[in-house]
C-alpha cells in the first residue's frame, strides 16, 4: 500500500492556497469600469509602446494639418488629402497596437474632403464619431480584461480535467486492446483518473456560471445575440442557436461528464473486485465496458471539444478540431502517467515496473506528440493555404497577437520531444523523460491557452498572476486527489489475467 | 593455428540453441556464425554481438533529405523564379513554408528509408546475383546451425557440442 508522504501533501496544500490567493487577486484587480481601462491603457502606452508612439504622433499631426486646412477655409485638393490619408494609413499599419485609435484617425482624415465648406458642425460630428469609437474600444478592452481571470481559471481547469480524461482513454484502450505490458500500471492510471470527478464538478460549475452571464467567455451566450431587434444581434450565431444554446449546452456537458465518470467508477470497481475474484468475470466485464466506453468517448470527446473550446470562437469552425484537442490532452495524459509512475518507482512502491515499461510510455509520448503536430499542421496548413477570410481569421489573430506562444508551442510539442525522445537509450533514463515531459506538459498548457485566450481576452493576454495561480491551484488539487486515491488500494492488480506477462515485460 | 577446421553443431530447437550459445561462450569457444531459419529473440545478445548503428545512419540520412528538400524548394520557388502563383508569398522561404512542408517531410522519409535499406544491403553484402552462403540447406527450414572454430583438442570439442544438445556435430574443412 502507498502512503501519501506528508511533504507532498503539504506541497499540494501550499500550491492550492497560493493558487486561491492569486485567483482572488486576479478577480479583485480586474477593471470594473471603462475609466479603469482608460487608465490601464494609458499606462501601457507609456510603458510598452515607445516604438509605436512616434509614428502615432506623426499620424495625429498629419490629421491636424488636414483639419487646420479645413477650418481655415482653404480648398483642400482631393489628391492632397488622399496623400495624407495614405500616410496616415501607412502609419496605422506600423502601429498595430494602436489599430483602433488610428482607425478613428483615418476615418477622421477621410472626412476632411467633405468638410470643404469647413462647417463647424461637420467637424464636431467627426470628433463625436471618434469619441464614440473610442468608447466602443474601451468597452471592448474592458470585456477582455474582465474575462482575463475567468479565462485563466477556465484554461487551467479544462487542462487538468482533460489530462485525467486522457489517462482514462488510455486506460480504456489498454483494457480493450488486452495489452500485456501495462497491467502493472493500471493502479497508477486509476489513481490519476480519480481527479476526473472533482475536476468535472468544478468545470461544470464554471460552465454554469458562464451560462448565468457571470462572464463573457462564450460570446454566443451574451444577451440579445439571437434577437433580431437587439443591437447585439448576430445572424451567424443566431443561425447556430439550435445547437449553441445554454440549456442544451449544459445538458450535453452533464451527459458527457456523467458518462465518463460512470465508466471510471465502474471500471475501477471491477478492477478492484478482480483482485479477490475466483474467476475472470470482472475482467471480461471491464473488457466489454472499455470497448463500449471508447465508442461513447470518441463521439462525446468530439462534441465536447466543439462545445467547450471551439465555441469560444462561434464564427469559426474546423472539422478536425475534435481530433486535434484529443491528441493534445492524450499526450499530456500519457506524460502524466509516466511522471506519477517515475515518482512512485523512485520511492520504491512499484516493484515490477522496469525501464521497459518506462520505455513504452516514452514511445507513446513521442508518437502522440508527432500525431498532435500532424493534426496541428493539417489544421493550420489547410486554412493558411486556401486563405478563406471567414476561417483564416482564427490564425490571423493568433499569429498577430500570440506569435511567441503560437509558434513556441510547436517547438515545445514537436521539435524538442522528437529530438529528445527519438533515442532508445534516452527513453529509459528518468531524467530525460522528466525533462521531455515537463516540456510536453508546458507546451500543451500553452496549446490550450492558445485555443481559449485569443477569443476571450484577445491582445490583452499575459501569463501573469491570474494564469499562474490558476495553474498552481489545479496542480495542487490534482496532486492531492491523485495521491490520496493511490493510497486507497494496493499498487499492483492481483488477479488480472495479464499481470504475470506485465510483470516480466521487457523490451 | 594450423587448421581451417570448423565444427558445425546442428540443433532443432531455438531454446536449445540459445543454451548452447551461452554454454559455448562460457567455455570460451569462438562462435564464428549461427544460421537460423527465423530471427531468434535475444540471440545477438547471447552471442555478444555489438548493437547495430543503422538507426543512427538513418537519422543522418533523414537530415540530409531535409536539407536537400529545403535547398531544392528554396532555389526553385524563392531564388530562381519567385513567381506569384495564386497569391502565395514567395518573397522568403519562411513565408511560403507551410506549402513546402509536405515535400520536406516526404523527402526526409524517402532519404532516411531508402539510404538505410541500401546501407543494410551493403553492410550485409546482399545483391541479386549473390552466391548463397548456406552451409546446410536445412537451416532455412527447421534446423539451427552453430559454426565454431576448432581450437585445441578436436575430440573434446565434439563431445562438448554433443552435450549441448546438438543432433549432429560435424567437422568441416573450410577452403
Amino acid at each position: 500500500m502507498y502512503t501519501f508522504s506528508n511533504k507532498l501533501k503539504t506541497f499540494a496544500f501550499v500550491l492550492m492556497a497560493l493558487g486561491l490567493l492569486g485567483i482572488a487577486y486576479g478577480f479583485l484587480t480586474a477593471p470594473k469600469t471603462t475609466a479603469d481601462v482608460e487608465k490601464i491603457l494609458a499606462e501601457s502606452h507609456h510603458d510598452g509602446h515607445h516604438t509605436a508612439a512616434p509614428a502615432h504622433a506623426e499620424a495625429v499631426k498629419a490629421i491636424e494639418e488636414v483639419k487646420d486646412a479645413a477650418v481655415h477655409g482653404e480648398k483642400v485638393s482631393d489628391s492632397a488629402v488622399a496623400t495624407l490619408a495614405a500616410t496616415v494609413e501607412a502609419h496605422a499599419d506600423s502601429t498595430a497596437t494602436h489599430a483602433d485609435t488610428t482607425h478613428a484617425a483615418v476615418a477622421h482624415a477621410n472626412k476632411a474632403p467633405h468638410n470643404d465648406a469647413h462647417k463647424a458642425e461637420a467637424h464636431h460630428g467627426a470628433e463625436a464619431d471618434a469619441h464614440k469609437e473610442h468608447e466602443a474600444h474601451l468597452e471592448h478592452v474592458l470585456h477582455q480584461l474582465q474575462n482575463k481571470p475567468w479565462a485563466a481559471l477556465y484554461v487551467a481547469c479544462i487542462f487538468f480535467l482533460l489530462i485525467s480524461v486522457g489517462v482514462l482513454a488510455f486506460y480504456a484502450i489498454q483494457w480493450a486492446a488486452q495489452a500485456g505490458w501495462s497491467p502493472v500500471l493500471f493502479r497508477v492510471m486509476e489513481g490519476i483518473t480519480a481527479y476526473l470527478l472533482p475536476g468535472s464538478i468544478i468545470f461544470l460549475i464554471l460552465l454554469v456560471l458562464s451560462g448565468m452571464h457571470m462572464n463573457h467567455l462564450f460570446a454566443w451566450m451574451a444577451e440579445g445575440v439571437t434577437d433580431p431587434k437587439s443591437e447585439h444581434y448576430d445572424a451567424i450565431i443566431a443561425g447556430k442557436s439550435g445547437f449553441l444554446n445554454v440549456p442544451f449546452f449544459l445538458g450535453r456537458a452533464i451527459v458527457f461528464l456523467l458518462g465518463w465518470n460512470l465508466y471510471r467508477h465502474f471500471s475501477r470497481k471491477n478492477s478492484l473486485a478482480q483482485d479477490n475474484a475466483t474467476d475472470d468475470s470482472f475482467y471480461k466485464k471491464n473488457f466489454k465496458m472499455a470497448a463500449g466506453f471508447l465508442a461513447f468517448f470518441i463521439v462525446t470527446e468530439s462534441i465536447s471539444s466543439w462545445d467547450w473550446i471551439m465555441s469560444v470562437d462561434p464564427h469559426w469552425y474546423s472539422t478536425l478540431f475534435g481530433w486535434y484537442v484529443f491528441a493534445s490532452f492524450f499526450v499530456s495524459g500519457i506524460t502524466t502517467i509516466a511522471f506519477v509512475t517515475l515518482y512512485l518507482k523512485s520511492k520504491g512502491y512499484l516493484e515490477f515496473v522496469n525501464t521497459s515499461h518506462i520505455h513504452d510510455l516514452a514511445k507513446f509520448m513521442f508518437g502522440i506528440s508527432v500525431f498532435w503536430t500532424y493534426l496541428w499542421f493539417s489544421q493550420f496548413m489547410l486554412m493558411w493555404y486556401s486563405n478563406i477570410p471567414e476561417e483564416v481569421t482564427y490564425f490571423v489573430t493568433r499569429i498577430e497577437h500570440f506569435k511567441l506562444p503560437f509558434f513556441g508551442m510547436v517547438v515545445m510539442n514537436f521539435v524538442l520531444p522528437i529530438l529528445i525522445l527519438i533515442n532508445t537509450d534516452f527513453k529509459r533514463l528518468t531524467w530525460v523523460i522528466v525533462m521531455a515531459g515537463i516540456i510536453i506538459l508546458t507546451g500543451h498548457y500553452i496549446d490550450f491557452f492558445n485555443m481559449i485566450m485569443p477569443a476571450t481576452v484577445g491582445d490583452q493576454w499575459f501569463i501573469g498572476v491570474s494564469e499562474i495561480s490558476s495553474l498552481l491551484f489545479f496542480f495542487g488539487l490534482f496532486i492531492f486527489v491523485v495521491f490520496t486515491a493511490l493510497t486507497k488500494s494496493p499498487l499492483l492488480a492481483k488477479r488480472n489475467p495479464l499481470i504475470e506477462e506485465s510483470k516480466h515485460f521487457h523490451y | 593455428m594450423s587448421t581451417n577446421k570448423v565444427i558445425h553443431a546442428i540443433y532443432t530447437d531455438d531454446d536449445i540453441l540459445m543454451d548452447a550459445v551461452k554454454a559455448s561462450r562460457a567455455a570460451h569457444h569462438h562462435i564464428e556464425e549461427v544460421y537460423t531459419p527465423f530471427p531468434v529473440h535475444g540471440l545477438d545478445k547471447a552471442m555478444g554481438l555489438a548493437p547495430t548503428r543503422i538507426a543512427i545512419a538513418s537519422f543522418l540520412y533523414g537530415v540530409v533529405g531535409l536539407t536537400v528538400a529545403a535547398n531544392l524548394l528554396n532555389y526553385i520557388m524563392i531564388v530562381d523564379w519567385p513567381q506569384d502563383i495564386g497569391g502565395k508569398p514567395s518573397f522568403a522561404f519562411y513565408q511560403n513554408l507551410p506549402a513546402f512542408v509536405p515535400v520536406l517531410f516526404e523527402l526526409t522519409v524517402f532519404f532516411a528509408a531508402h539510404l538505410m535499406v541500401i546501407t543494410f544491403y551493403l553492410r550485409s553484402r546482399l545483391w541479386p546475383f549473390k552466391q548463397a552462403e548456406n552451409p546446410d540447406v536445412r537451416t532455412t527450414d527447421d534446423h539451427f546451425l552453430m559454426e565454431v572454430a576448432v581450437n585445441g583438442n578436436e575430440e573434446d570439442m565434439i563431445s562438448f557440442f554433443k552435450n549441448t544438445g546438438a543432433v549432429e556435430v560435424k567437422v568441416i574443412d573450410k577452403h
